[in-house]
């Protein structure tokens, strides 16, 4: 009897002791990520691998700043987490158009510049781009990154040079050694734009024309991929395919065949910023990593890292003569402007490309 | 008090399985203003996503089917192998399984692409190299590779269990090989092969993981629109309405099979 009794009382012992375990445990995973009010760090959202380590590393050296990076791979990925408050944190680096919907739904709060004076590296042409197209102000995003998409090539297959157009990749003498983004807004772009469309175009009757365009091109590509799509051209298992302008030295670095071509009818441009949201416990943190971030060493060590364009006139500067004035890295103002950034098109948009990028997609 | 060392495990399933169930019930019925709606539910029956379901069906029946047609047979010849090396056999079987599935599944694209592994054995035997990299078949070819060992092992363990004496039974009454193969055998395997249907019949119907890496963005199954929904649209409401229609699916498919099992057991005692 009284063993059964101190067996009981030992089970209930070891129920209690697993039972305050898990809750702890649960409630450790799901505070993870928000971080504390009063530490001295700052909460880093960004896209994965987007920033050189030795900064990160740096950046806490000088300033005594703890640093909290967390990572995410797309924009829809992030945007819930800050929206639903699924995560705090003090600085967050999305694309253009996600800058937009944020700022519009109030996600964002506005810079203090007197704190970023290094914002006076940033170009005055992607400042501009930005306010034309997602911060009217400029009072809610720092440029980090840009890039353009276009055609790489390799010149052992194809002649160099005699890729200018979007329309080459219909051209049937590369079936099947054609690679595609497989993204909606990225793919759609590349048959809006082949026909001179905008790559935000919302009319039905240019969506259906270049849905149709994309299922004809379908039977003459290899792939649809995103990141890889620079891998198979490196691995010539492809000749030619729609890539970022951010990959081609990486690439050309492996195979010096590979060259790229940013088609004449105008290109998708994109802009990652870094933005402070509403919510975010240390904006004064913050802002010393935006400031940090647009330092010109700082920027053309992130340049080194990822040898995408960085929009750092200061960083620039200090590049190799064959870097600061390549034409794949820097485009002329004249391809600047004919180049589009993607515009937030609000739920509505998403679901008519959701739409017909399913169309395409199950088209057999 | 002989419930409380149940206590972890049931917070374990309100908070890992009742929970997100709700969670996925909640979004499959409302839209993005959190207003009631069956449209998210109805919407599998947009051409788009019939023909996704139908084409992923399809493979999943078809890969299923196979991975039968190769286990039963295996099953045998791992039952009827001398102790040590079944022992081997096995263990070869399951090795691949320790690996990372990602990783598996990668493994076949570096094999099959254009310029891989198999291009330049093709080659070097003056064979035309099979184009099978980005099509239903290289789909088909990564849900067998990958889901072929919960088929074999549910029915290796059926086997195993079968008492000899049985077997010998039906030898000593005149039974053949195929005869006994056909009426012992096989009806004593069905609860094994339930189990091994289900278990690869339900992950391939839901995969996007394969067709992502193996299709090359060509083939279009209801796991990769559901993932789109979540991940790039952003319209989890949508992803949530499918997924609950797939779980309707899984659900039935599961029920007749038990069913199957049940009335397998019952015509064989």
């Amino acid at each position: 009897m009284k063993l059964q009794e101190k067996n009981l009382k030992l089970m209930r012992r070891t129920a209690a002791v697993l039972l305050i375990l898990i809750l702890s445990a649960l409630t450790a995973v799901t505070l993870t990520g928000c971080g504390e009010k009063n530490k001295n760090e700052v909460l880093v959202y960004s896209y994965g691998d987007y920033i050189n380590p030795a900064v990160v590393k740096q950046f806490q050296k000088e300033t005594g700043i703890k640093v909290v990076l967390d990572t995410y791979d797309t924009n829809e990925e992030m945007y819930p987490v800050i929206k639903n408050r699924a995560g705090v944190y003090d600085v967050v680096c999305p694309s253009d158009y996600m800058v937009e919907r944020m700022r519009k739904e109030g996600l964002l709060q506005k810079i203090n510049f007197k704190k970023v004076p290094n914002i006076k590296y940033i170009g005055k042409q992607y400042l501009k781009i930005a306010a034309e197209n997602y911060d009217p102000t400029n009072s809610y995003s720092v440029p980090y990154q840009w890039g353009v998409a276009g055609i790489l090539y390799n010149t052992k297959k194809i002649k160099a040079g005699s890729i200018t157009s979007w329309n080459d990749l219909w051209n049937k003498k590369y079936k099947g050694s054609i690679l595609m983004q497989d993204s909606v807004r990225d793919t759609m772009m590349v048959g809006l734009k082949k026909n001179g469309y905008s790559l935000n175009s919302t009319n039905k009757k240019q969506l259906q024309k270049a849905v149709n365009d994309l299922v004809a091109q379908r039977p003459l590509v290899y792939k649809y991929v995103n990141d890889s799509a620079r891998d198979l051209l490196v691995g010539n298992s492809a000749d030619l395919g729609v890539v970022w302008n951010g990959e081609v030295l990486y690439s050309q670095k492996l195979n010096k065949n590979l060259k790229f071509c940013v088609p004449k009818e105008g290109s998708e441009l994109f802009i990652d910023n870094w933005v402070i949201p509403k919510n975010a416990f240390h904006k004064s943190n913050a802002e010393k990593w935006i400031n940090f971030m647009c330092r010109p060493d700082i920027a053309y060590k992130n340049f080194e890292y990822l040898t995408y364009s960085t929009p750092n006139t200061g960083a620039r500067k200090m590049m190799a003569a064959k870097y600061r004035n390549d034409p794949d890295l820097f485009l002329s103002d004249k391809q600047l402007e004919n180049s589009e950034v993607l515009r937030d098109l609000g739920p509505e948009g998403d679901d008519l490309y959701s739409y017909y990028w399913k169309m395409f997609k199950s088209s057999n | 008090m002989k419930k409380l060392p149940a206590v972890p495990y049931i917070v374990w399933m309100i908070a890992g399985t009742f929970i997100p169930l709700l969670m996925i019930v909640y979004y499959g019925f409302t839209d993005r203003t959190g207003a009631f709606t069956t449209a998210n539910i109805l919407a599998v029956f947009q051409p788009v996503h019939m023909k996704a379901l139908g084409l992923s069906l399809g493979l999943s029946v078809v890969s299923t089917v196979i991975c039968l047609a190769l286990s039963i047979p295996l099953a045998l010849v791992l039952k009827h192998s001398t102790m040590g090396r079944e022992g081997l056999i096995v263990f070869i079987f399951l090795l691949p399984m320790w690996m990372n599935f990602l990783l598996r599944t990668m493994a076949w694209q570096v094999i099959l692409e254009k310029g891989g592994i198999m291009y330049h054995l093709a080659h070097m035997l003056h064979l035309p190299f099979p184009p099978i990299i980005n099509t239903t078949g290289a789909i088909v070819l990564g849900m067998v590779y990958d889901f072929l060992p919960f088929m074999v092992l549910p029915i290796y363990n059926v086997l195993e269990k079968i008492d000899p004496n049985i077997i010998e039974a039906a030898y000593d009454l005149g039974a053949g090989e195929s005869t006994v193969l056909r009426k012992i055998i096989l009806p004593m395997c069905v609860p094994g092969i339930v189990s091994g249907i289900t278990m690869v019949f339900v992950p391939s119907l839901t995969t996007f993981v394969i067709s992502n890496i193996l299709g090359g963005g060509k083939i279009y199954l209801i796991g990769n629109i559901i993932e789109q929904e979540f991940t790039t649209s952003a319209n989890w409401n949508l992803g949530s309405g499918i997924s609950l229609v797939m779980m309707v699916f899984i659900l039935l498919s599961m029920a007749a099979l038990m069913k199957l099992d049940k009335n397998g057991e019952g015509g064989m005692m």
